[in-house]
């Protein structure tokens, strides 16, 4: 996994809460088992207008469509970001797209976990902080980008504000070396045969075949 | 030390604590399903590695499959086949047991998974799905996961999680006969939001959960994710052993005794903590509709379409634009509202009390001819179970189509949909913009207020269907 230190983006304020992965990528657009090339399914049904018709074309009013967030590689979102299926296609194609941070006031759990597992960075600052940054952002967005410090734990918004967050050790660990989450498991092998042992005993009937 | 039942099956299964607050679980039983266990097992081959203990691991086929009467590899949504191949071939190299097309036990992962006996109280279950937590509904502490996390668990048996605070919701009071465990978790979500619950595990207690049949547990668990909890979870009583008894996969003999022993110690002590704690009285809830976008969105069948509140400006455009979306105004009354479709199915309402409910009410009436009626049963056990009781006869002749089991209009995939504005009463978990097909117009309700509205054609009231007969 690509290792994630600092950050300077373009961010795009998305402020809808409750956006949910149905919405980032929608179930019709996850037409093989790939992984890869997702980034142009994105929010299918915001950003396209006819989407899969011949008058297929590009919403206008969309956000990311907008010349002043071209090439957007931060998102500001509303509370409960990435909320509903597990999809992790949501984000493969957001990461594939280029996004690669996502601040919002909270998130949904299955949905933070799918962004550490592929290097992209979830942010949890406060609403009014979101409404501050995306402000700023706003007024001229090719000038006024955000920038994300992993290693600091600090977001510094356009005027030179600096907004500290928290991320757990182990998911900061993770990114910020590139690790690879079963690797870093594999290494507890000793501990995992030494609790399957003193669990059989306990809970015979949990074990099958 | 006093413990909760969350606590008790967290603590059995902590392998280790890292210094982070992280703790590594093990993972007793992991299912998979085409759609996105698909993912996890392209991505396991393509690593080299191996699934460790394929006796644990299951398999389904229930997302993208047809449920057309004679269905094949075949699918409506388009690259389907795929999904489907891809499952069935390194299910057979990983030698995990695949319930596939044609298989008795085929249907929809959260419905197999309890009527096989692979869920079990006081295990730990994951699922690349997000309504894995449905089996909280018998005492088991399962979540949904993304692919990644999946491998994880496939490779390792574990897998890292950061313990959730804990919630109890306690359901009190006397419940109307005709309020079900879907209305009940639908009224909890519209008083404490889509996001209520998170950073939380909730247990449902309270004696109107305990009188909940089984197949009830398992709807009020499953959308515990709709409140954005990191589960939902009940005690396991004698009516969980009942209904897991014999069950094919299930403990036998001298296992069976000890698991009921193990089982009957996890109910969470008295005195026991929680960090929040929510009661609510059944005597306030009536059958509950969605309106909008958002399993938030939910009022009374009798209430009225919320006015636009004022406070926070991300809560009201989003209001502004679920109104749009649904075609609808403030204030405007939910019930009469004329429905083109109406659908019971999916791992939240499609168990055979489910279609008993909704049999019921269907048994000597006609769908409302302006409505598209549907119902597919959870699995092909529930649908056998079904047509020996004749309920497929009473869904026929009321005018209901009779599928074949799995996910099927849950959502839209690409294949089959509704159509674009038009409304659907529906006994399904989400109702997301385009959730159920481009532009589609998705109404949650239960199985019971699905079947009335599609006798009058118009979102009714299941209370008042007599008078209207």
């Amino acid at each position: 996994m690509k290792k994630f230190s600092t950050h300077l983006g373009i961010a795009a304020p998305l402020l809808k809460i409750n956006i949910d992965t149905d919405a980032i990528m929608p179930s019709r657009e996850m037409k093989s088992v790939s992984k890869v090339g997702l980034g142009k399914s994105l929010f299918a049904n915001w950003r396209f207008l006819d989407r899969g018709t011949e008058k297929e074309k590009l919403n206008p009013d969309f956000i990311l469509n907008q010349n002043e967030y071209l090439n957007a590689t931060v998102l500001l979102t509303g509370r409960n970001m990435g909320c509903g299926s597990s999809r992790e296609f949501a984000v493969w194609a957001l990461v594939d797209y280029g996004i690669q941070v996502i601040i919002a006031p909270s998130f949904g759990a299955i949905f933070f976990t799918n962004c550490i597992r592929n290097g992209l960075l979830p942010i949890v600052l406060d609403e009014k902080t979101i409404t501050i940054l995306a402000h700023q952002v706003a007024l001229n967005p090719q000038d006024n980008p955000l920038n994300i410090d992993l290693e600091g734990c600090v977001v510094t918004g356009p005027d030179g504000v600096i907004y500290p967050f928290e991320l757990q050790a182990g998911d900061r660990l993770m990114l910020l070396e590139g690790l690879d989450a079963i690797d870093v498991t594999m290494k507890l092998k000793k501990a995992i045969n030494a609790f399957k042992i003193v669990d059989v005993s306990k809970r015979p009937w949990a074990y099958l075949g | 030390m006093k413990h909760t039942l969350f606590d008790k099956i967290w603590n059995d299964h902590l392998v280790t604590q890292q210094d982070d607050g992280s703790s590594l679980l093990h993972i007793d039983r992991i299912f998979l399903h085409e759609r996105t266990g698909s993912a996890a097992l392209a991505s396991l081959e393509a690593s080299g590695r191996k699934v460790k203990n394929p006796a644990h691991v299951f398999c389904t086929m229930d997302h993208i499959v047809d449920t057309f009467p004679g269905r094949t590899d075949q699918t409506t949504m388009p690259g389907g086949t795929e999904f489907i191949k891809v499952t069935r071939d390194l299910s057979l190299k990983e030698n995990i047991t695949l319930f596939d097309l044609g298989d008795a036990r085929q249907g929809i992962s959260h419905v197999v998974s309890t009527e096989q006996g692979i869920a079990l109280p006081g295990c730990t279950m994951i699922c690349p799905d997000s309504h894995t937590c449905t089996l909280g509904g018998i005492g088991a502490l399962a979540t949904g996961v993304g692919s990644s996390e999946c491998e994880h668990a496939l490779v390792t048996e574990t897998l890292r999680f950061t313990k959730p605070k804990q919630m109890r919701v306690i359901f009190t009071g006397e419940k109307q006969p005709s309020v079900t465990a879907k209305d009940m978790i639908l009224h909890l979500i519209a008083l404490h939001s889509a996001a209520g619950g998170a950073g939380y595990a909730v247990e449902f207690a309270g004696p109107m959960v305990e009188s909940l049949d089984v197949e009830a547990r398992l709807t009020l668990c499953n959308m515990a994710v709709e409140f954005s909890a990191f589960t939902g979870i009940i005690a396991p009583d004698a009516k969980v052993f009942e209904y897991l008894k014999g069950r094919p996969y299930a403990p036998v003999g001298e296992s069976w005794k000890q698991a009921m022993e193990y089982w009957s110690t996890l109910p969470t002590d008295q005195g026991a903590h929680f960090d929040r704690e929510i009661t609510i009285d059944c005597v306030d809830i009536a059958p509950t509709v969605t309106w909008g976008t958002s399993p938030q969105h939910a009022i009374s069948i009798d209430g009225r379409v919320p006015t636009l509140i004022s406070e926070g400006s991300d809560s009201r455009r989003s209001m502004q634009q679920a109104l749009n979306y649904m075609g609808l105004k403030s204030g405007q009354l939910i019930e009469g509202l004329p429905i083109q479709a109406a659908f019971i199915g999916s791992c939240t309402n499609s168990r055979l009390s489910d279609l008993r409910i909704a049999a019921d009410i269907l048994k000597g009436r006609k769908v409302s001819a302006n409505v598209r009626a549907i119902c597919v049963p959870g699995s092909t056990q529930v649908k056998l179970a079904a047509e020996n009781e004749g309920l497929d006869r009473i869904f026929l002749d009321a005018g209901f189509e009779w599928r074949e089991s799995g996910c099927s209009m849950c959502f839209y995939a690409g294949g089959e949909g509704f159509i674009s504005g038009e409304r659907v009463i529906t006994s399904t978990n989400r109702n997301f913009e385009g959730r159920q097909g481009p532009g589609c117009r998705s109404h949650l309700a239960s199985p019971a207020t699905v079947a009335a509205s599609a006798v009058t054609g118009l979102i009714t009231d299941v209370r008042k269907l007599e008078h209207l007969a």
